[in-house]
């Protein structure tokens, strides 16, 4: 049930939005990795996942926040049984730790998915980056994060609107980068979000 | 359903075995590196081919209706073309909407059921007025006009200029229509074809480099003149006389070539090589129907005017 249910979904998101890969920097593997993406619309996960060759959709487990994936019986199916999300914490209680299930994730084997900005923004920049990446990176030094840039989700489904438009999206998957020894918390998430901008180039398009 | 329908497909399918039989053969022989590819792209452009005349002949041959949905989805495909590679603003999203959802879908439908008089107006003067005027409520003027004229081009090519080549259905000539559409197809895709061939085989001197890197003055008119030929010898699937035919084909192949021009201009404009990914070796639809924009509505109207009832 769930398999069918995911893979009707993942169908209807390639034919609706064309999530298209474009593995620039890097090629698809099943290493485990940290994605991190832009976040413009709710169309984000789905679209990041179904751009991912089936073998690495299966090892993959995309960030959600729980206040909107949690919040109904049917976002929740979709989110927990058919993409295998995990469901963060964004405002937690003092004293713990909001990372731990994604930690969990990646110490099982699973690459993840994240979308540092925290929230959707308006598709025309991309806003500052939060610190759990940097806290990974810290964890899990080993790990390459790749950075990815959805581009043209904002214009489908933008924040605001009920309204789809059905141009085509493409993932473009960039070099992975890790964190250097001894590398300040700021200038990480700078570098971080800065590969993430490189990939919006039109310039270095196709 | 006619007899001459049945013999066109037979012919255009006996020439599509033929080329996949000579594109079979040039596969052994080609060795060298850049040669090898020439190959591929070829043999990928042939089986596309085959999809292609399929879809489109099982549409025609099934009858009117499913030849205009046909188009319409057509239409609908290389409008989505069209905006993924054009950029937009917020303050357009319900303008582009109402392209997709409600202007392509109406104006088709005019066709449909047969509204002449409304079809040909619709879009260029009541989506040209009434979607800028809905893009003004978002309140954003930045490039203002740029952004109502990227509006109103999308559709005109995508949607109306191309669905000139079903409205052919419409038109009483003494003989079946679908075989005027049948031939404007041929003449216009076997232009493409025989420039592209002539090209590979005598091409020396760029037409004009910066816009399409692969034209060639040999590939235009050696295409040209054979497209013209093979219309002059079809002139009996149309009301044309032989003459007649010859001139229509010329105005056909000059248009077409100026559609996939005007079309290359855009995507270089747009920093694209391609408008899409759907058909191997073909780049989208749009690359595939870009000299059918500018051919579909002369032939429509030469047709319209000087040989319809």
């Amino acid at each position: 049930m769930t398999e069918l249910v995911s893979g009707l979904l993942i169908w209807l998101v390639r034919l609706l939005l064309g999530a298209r890969a474009d593995w620039r920097g890097c090629a698809p593997n099943s290493e485990r990795r940290i994605y991190f993406a832009n976040h413009s619309s709710h169309f984000d996960t789905l679209a990041v996942m179904a751009a991912l060759p089936p073998p690495v959709r299966r090892l993959t487990r995309p960030a959600a926040a729980q206040d909107y994936w949690g919040a109904s019986p049917a976002r929740r199916f979709i989110a927990e049984r058919c993409l295998r999300a995990v469901l963060i914490d964004r405002a937690p209680p003092a004293g713990t730790d909001p990372l731990a299930p994604l930690q969990r994730a990646l110490e099982g084997g699973c690459s993840i998915l994240i979308f540092p900005e925290g929230t959707r923004g308006d598709g025309e920049a991309i806003a500052r980056f939060r610190s759990g990446i940097f806290q990974l990176s810290q964890r899990f030094p080993d790990v390459d994060l790749v950075p990815v840039y959805l581009d043209n989700l904002q214009r489908i489904l933008p924040k605001g609107s009920f309204l789809i438009v059905p141009i085509t999206c493409t993932a473009r998957f960039g070099a992975p980068l890790r964190a250097a020894p001894g590398e300040e918390r700021g200038a990480f998430l700078e570098r971080a979000r800065a590969a993430v901008l490189q990939l919006a180039e039109p310039g270095s398009a196709r | 359903m006619t007899q001459q329908l049945i013999y066109v497909l037979a012919g255009i399918a006996a020439l599509l075995v033929i080329a996949s039989a000579t594109g079979v053969v040039l596969e052994r022989r080609a060795s060298e590196p850049r040669a090898r590819e020439t190959v591929h792209n070829l043999n990928a452009r042939i089986r596309a081919w085959w999809v292609m005349i399929v879809v489109l002949g099982g549409a025609i041959v099934l009858g009117e209706t499913t030849t205009i949905i046909l188009f319409t989805l057509l239409s609908f495909m290389a409008l989505r073309e069209f905006w993924t590679l054009t950029p937009s603003r917020r303050g357009d999203h319900v303008a582009l909407f109402l392209s997709f959802f409600v202007v392509l879908p109406l104006h088709y439908l005019l066709l449909g059921v047969g509204r002449y008089g409304l079809f040909s107006i619709f879009i260029p003067v009541y989506a040209f007025l009434i979607l800028p005027a809905v893009t003004t409520l978002a309140g954003d003027t930045s490039e203002f006009l740029a952004r109502s004229a990227k509006v109103q081009w999308g559709l005109m090519l995508t949607v109306y200029a191309v669905s000139h080549a079903p409205a052919l259905l419409l038109l009483e000539t003494g003989g079946p229509a679908a075989l005027l559409l049948v031939y404007l197809i041929v003449v216009v895709q076997l232009s493409d074809v025989f420039q592209y061939v002539w090209g590979k085989l005598l091409g020396r001197r760029l037409l004009a480099p910066g816009i399409s890197p692969s034209k060639t003055v040999e590939g235009l008119v050696g295409g040209a003149l054979s497209a013209i030929l093979v219309g002059t010898l079809l002139h009996g699937l149309t009301p044309f006389t032989p003459l007649q035919a010859a001139a229509i084909s010329a105005v056909i192949v000059v248009a077409g070539f100026f559609g996939g021009f005007v079309l290359s201009a855009i995507k270089r404009d747009l920093k694209a090589k391609d408008w899409g990914y759907l058909i191997e070796g073909h780049g989208g639809v749009l690359d595939r129907i870009d000299s059918l924009t500018f051919a579909a509505p002369l032939f429509f109207h030469m047709t319209r005017y000087w040989f319809a009832a």
